[in-house]
């Protein structure tokens, strides 16, 4: 019998490593699993390198990390929200390690890792500082830059309901990294608003399919519950 | 001379803009400036919105009160989404962009170079983490790249230049610049003006714009 439903998050993160790459899911605060970054504050887990596509913000979730100093390295594209006081504090201290990454390679990177994939060319970056010391190669008449593969120790992420398997459904804009960092990482945590019976989320409609999902804990009450 | 200008204000730069957007075009706006361009357009033509964080038939901002802190566009500003609208994960936003499948983009700039060079992500500050965002995957993967900007530095330096000084985002992707005083084509001979603003000489805006310019031989004037 297969049963991925964890009963708290202190059971969710169990495991956790000091030093591990964590993906984190979340656009803005669409999506962004909050408790389960809570969990590992909670847990003392530190040296991090926190994959994400903002650095945090306020006092929550990867902001809370880096106040704490768990975090080492961010990789992410887009640091600098509004209220992003934690990781600018300590970018500006030179306490933790930026790699910028255009947002649509560290997608594409965490994919390639999730497809087995040793990388890829993409004309995104060429040219430009964040190709700095990257391979690049001439396709089809125009500059690519070689990324390599992303892969997760963890992916944590947040998705609306979940059965045993670890089948889920996202809501609306909140989807956002979630599908590509659950196949991503090695060890996938999600958190959802509700456990649903097996059976009942419509198979043509599954966004992410178990085989990516190893554990999945119940947040309720955490954004709104979806129209249909 | 100077007096008799009308510079454009920034809603009749997006009307020009989006004047020149096809009815049926998938369209993504970069944020600031631009998102203004939605606003601006004919009510008679269809146009699909993407967004870089999974949505296609982006919609206008919600009803105060209506809000959805889950549902919200590239700048994280609350938005809705349109009947026949869909969902779906990062990778495949961005495979959108890479891959050639939005039609239009609007960017905002820095910088503009003769030779279609986009600098819109990075100055000289060193006092704040650099960012990125979705701002290169855009100007390489859409299949027409529109930059919307004021011609000049709120100083008065010029942004239109031989060569950007500014970090690039990316090289040569810039087909039409749109600026309070001109609508300008890139062409391998550098900016072709094609429309001025309203008592504008041609040597009044060269004299805003640090590269060469030529013009074209019917130049318009532009609408305010």
């Amino acid at each position: 019998m297969i049963d991925k439903r964890v009963g708290s998050l202190a059971e969710a993160v169990e495991g956790i490593q000091d030093g591990a790459t964590v993906l984190v899911g979340g656009f803005g605060d669409s999506g962004v699993p909050v408790e389960l970054c809570h969990a590992l504050l909670d847990r003392g887990t530190t040296d991090l390198t926190i994959v994400t596509n903002n650095a945090g913000a306020g006092e929550s979730d990867v902001a809370a990390l880096i106040r704490e100093r768990r975090v080492r390295k961010i990789i992410c594209s887009y640091p600098r929200s509004m209220g992003s006081i934690w990781f600018e504090e300590r970018w500006r201290a030179g306490e933790i390690e930026l790699e910028l990454v255009p947002q649509g390679t560290l997608s594409e990177r965490m994919r390639a890792a999730a497809a087995g994939l040793g990388g890829f060319f993409t004309p995104t970056g060429a040219d430009t500082l964040l190709a700095e010391g990257k391979e690049v190669r001439m396709i089809d008449g125009r500059r690519h830059v070689f990324e390599e593969p992303l892969p997760g120790d963890v992916a944590l992420v947040k998705a609306a309901r979940a059965d045993r398997w670890g089948n889920l459904v996202y809501r609306t804009a909140a989807r956002n990294y979630g599908p590509t960092m659950a196949a991503a990482g090695a060890l996938t945590i999600v958190q959802v608003d509700e456990f649903v019976e097996l059976g009942t989320l419509d198979p043509e409609s599954v966004v992410t399919p178990g085989i990516y999902v190893d554990r999945v804990v119940r947040v309720p009450g955490t954004g709104r519950e979806e129209a249909a | 001379m100077t007096l008799s200008v009308q510079p454009l204000t920034d809603t009749a730069i997006a009307r020009r803009v989006a004047a020149d957007i096809p009815d049926g075009s998938y369209v993504n706006l970069g944020i600031g400036m631009p998102t203004l361009v939605a606003d601006a357009v004919d009510p008679g033509k269809e146009i699909i919105y993407h967004s870089e964080n999974g949505i296609l038939g982006m919609g206008p901002a919600p009803e105060p009160g209506q809000e959805n802190r889950e549902l919200i566009n590239a700048g994280k500003q609350p938005v809705t989404l349109l009947p026949g609208g869909s969902y779906f994960h990062h990778t495949d936003a961005f495979m959108m962009m890479r891959g050639g499948h939005i039609d239009v983009t609007v960017l905002g700039a820095f910088q503009v170079s003769e030779r279609g060079d986009l600098a819109n992500w990075r100055t000289d500050d060193v006092l704040h983490p650099p960012a990125v965002g979705g701002a290169m995957d855009l100007a390489v993967g859409a299949k027409r790249v529109l930059v919307m900007t004021l011609h000049t530095t709120r100083d008065g330096r010029p942004k239109l230049l031989p060569r950007c000084t500014y970090p690039l985002t990316a090289a040569g992707v810039v087909d039409r610049v749109y600026t309070d005083l001109a609508v300008l084509d890139v062409t391998p001979a550098g900016f072709l003006v094609r429309e001025l603003a309203p008592g504008l000489t041609p040597e009044e805006l060269q004299h805003r714009t640090a590269a060469q310019l030529t013009f074209a031989d019917d130049v318009r004037e532009l609408e305010t």
